[in-house]
């Protein structure tokens, strides 16, 4: 019983961690059918921003990550905009090269400005403690985390579903040239979106740092998790990935749990046995 | 897949065969004389190249990108390496023994994976390749997990020619199957099958249209890649005498796919030279420091992906008719 009350503690916390990380990738893919495989970049961008505000300049922990957050969007609107929009009509093999290329540069460009080691970022005191659930304690962090993705499935909702920018977006993503002929810019949608996905990717690397740690690799080594799930969850789809995120999260706790020995074969098992039965994403039928 | 003009291998490969096959020999045999030093960095371009090539068939031919395309070669190598601990020295059964192993998971991956397409099946592929690692390092009484599969022993080829420590035996005997695999793949892609598959490629609904049967196809050329790139494993394992988990690798398969892009995809003769300017650029940028070759070869993918199809063929096609030109004849 103790057992697997850790083992779903532990899964949804990695889980919303997978999910942050991911569901700016997804929302990308499914708008603007861009297969970015540099979203792990943006995550290290905004990991490394945040350590270095926080630890360097010693700002306090949440204005580091906000600012950490606000420069990451700031860069990929920028990139998008003279860079990677010009990759939207091309095919996906072409995508995925430049963006993979992209991946490698900025893990060279990481080490050559901050090293090839870790980077720590220096939690405030009263994230070290714990809180008590119940007759369970648990850590604050951790806490911290499951909150923070709770708000995030929040915002997007809300975002997507209150909102004349949510309007524009879900029509942008049903259909671009009829959304266009009716008056929405797309380019502003466009833009706007991949620069809060990349803003969700720099929370997702702060907020997973004690699990997935900050270094050059990043990028790439934590690459494959996030396609999966958003591949699992299916493209454009908050809920998909949220869903995915959590089960792959728990599945892939388990066998660390209980299988220690197999590494990660039981992950890529579930995510095979997901995209043979819903290839088209979790919570959609054909 | 973009669309493309038919890069075809018809038209100039099946005038006179035998002279390109002559030509390749007599680069072989240009290549030991002009690099001797080099004999390890070759044999390992001429096994890459055989893995590049057979990836091209998926890729290039098919318009199926993956990423899990090591897992046949990495299952290459372990069947040559256990064949030789356990069964027999003998290099060709070993060869035989890798082939067929590739081909058999090709069989059993690609029966489930060329349903798909586009992003899933990317995704897919690269799934098997990590469940074969994973499987890999569990299994480590076999494979001998992160430590490697070594300690066997390859007798000498035919029972004469011996591998020796400064690789002159693996030179010959990777660059010769490299040469053998060529004309092999080359006959296969221009014959109907080859066409039906850039076909595929070219357009699916229209294809099934005119009555091929899509699912057939692509896994009868799934199977033959795989055989092909566990034969590229094979060699690599006899030649090194030790298999590591990294053979089995997601790096490995980026790998191969960039060197094919680089060369050109949809063209076999692009998969060879694409290898041979990965290595080379990595043989010299990495010398100075791993970070340096990370920007240099990012930078590359980027540019590539800008320059029109192919472009470096072109530019090597230009040289070699200034060549000719040299000598009073038109190519």
């Amino acid at each position: 019983m103790l057992q697997l009350s850790n083992i779903l503690i532990d899964g949804v916390v990695y889980g919303m961690v997978l999910f942050v990380i991911s569901v700016g990738l997804s929302v990308t893919m499914g708008l603007m059918r861009f297969i970015n495989l540099a979203h792990g970049a943006f995550a290290m961008a905004g990991g490394y921003v945040a350590a270095w505000l926080i630890r360097v300049e010693a700002l306090p922990f949440f204005a580091g990550v906000v600012l950490a957050i606000v420069a990451t969007m700031a860069l990929a609107a920028v990139l998008e905009t003279f860079v990677f929009r010009f990759l939207y009509a091309k095919s996906e093999l072409q995508q995925v090269l430049f963006t993979i290329g992209f991946t490698f540069a900025a893990i060279a460009v990481a080490s050559f400005f901050a090293g090839a080691y870790i980077q720590q970022i220096p939690l405030p005191g009263w994230l070290h403690g714990s809180v008590t659930l119940g007759e369970r304690t648990l850590p604050a962090q951790r806490v911290m985390v499951v909150v923070l993705g709770l708000a995030v499935v929040l915002l997007l909702w809300l975002i997507i579903a209150r909102t004349r920018f949510g309007i524009w977006l879900r029509a942008s993503v049903d259909n671009a040239p009829m959304s266009s002929s009716l008056g929405i810019n797309i380019r502003l949608v466009q833009c706007a979106t991949f620069a809060f996905g990349a803003g969700l990717a720099a929370l997702g690397g702060v907020l997973g740092a004690e699990l997935m740690p900050l270094e050059p690799y990043y990028p790439l080594k934590y690459l494959v998790l996030m396609l999966v799930v958003v591949s699992v969850g299916g493209m454009g789809s908050v809920s998909g990935t949220l869903c995915a995120a959590l089960l792959l999260g728990i599945v892939d706790t388990a066998s660390k749990y209980l299988a220690s020995g197999f590494g990660d074969f039981f992950f890529y098992a579930a995510m095979i046995i997901l995209l043979a039965v819903r290839p088209n994403g979790i919570l959609r039928r054909r | 897949m973009q669309l493309s003009q038919a890069s075809s291998p018809i038209g100039r490969g099946s005038y006179f065969p035998w002279q390109w096959h002559l030509a390749g020999l007599v680069l072989i045999v240009a290549l030991y004389w002009l690099f001797p030093g080099n004999l390890l960095m070759l044999t390992r371009i001429a096994t890459l190249a055989i893995l590049v090539m057979s990836l091209d068939l998926v890729t290039g031919y098919a318009g199926l990108p993956t990423l899990g395309h090591a897992a046949m070669y990495g299952v290459g190598a372990y069947g040559a390496a256990l064949c030789a601990k356990f069964l027999t020295g003998d290099p060709l059964a070993g060869l035989l023994v890798a082939a067929a192993a590739g081909g058999l998971l090709a069989l059993v991956a690609g029966a489930f994976l060329v349903r798909y397409q586009g992003l899933a099946f990317l995704m897919l592929t690269i799934a098997v390749v990590q469940i074969m690692q994973n499987l890999a390092s569990k299994l480590s009484f076999i494979t001998g997990g992160d430590d490697g599969l070594s300690g066997f022993t390859v007798s000498p080829i035919f029972g004469r020619f011996e591998f020796d420590m400064f690789g002159v035996t693996g030179y010959w005997y990777s660059m010769i199957l490299l040469l053998l695999s060529f004309i092999v793949l080359q006959r296969i892609m221009s014959s109907p099958f080859g066409l039906c598959c850039m076909g595929i490629r070219e357009n699916r609904d229209r294809m099934s249209a005119n009555g091929t049967r899509i699912y057939p196809q692509l896994l009868k050329l799934y199977v033959l890649a795989g055989v092909f790139a566990g034969l590229a494993g094979g060699i690599t394992a006899q030649v090194n005498q030790i298999v590591g988990l990294d053979s089995l690798g997601f790096e490995l398969s980026a790998e191969a796919l960039v060197m094919l892009v680089l060369g050109g995809s949809g063209n076999l003769v692009g998969g060879i030279v694409g290898t041979a300017l990965f290595s080379g650029i990595h043989h010299f940028a990495a010398t100075a420091n791993p970070f340096h070759w990370l920007f240099v070869i990012g930078v590359l993918l980027m540019v590539v992906v800008f320059l029109p199809k192919g472009v470096i063929q072109l530019v090597a096609r230009r040289l070699g008719n200034n060549v000719l030109a040299v000598f009073g004849r038109r190519a």
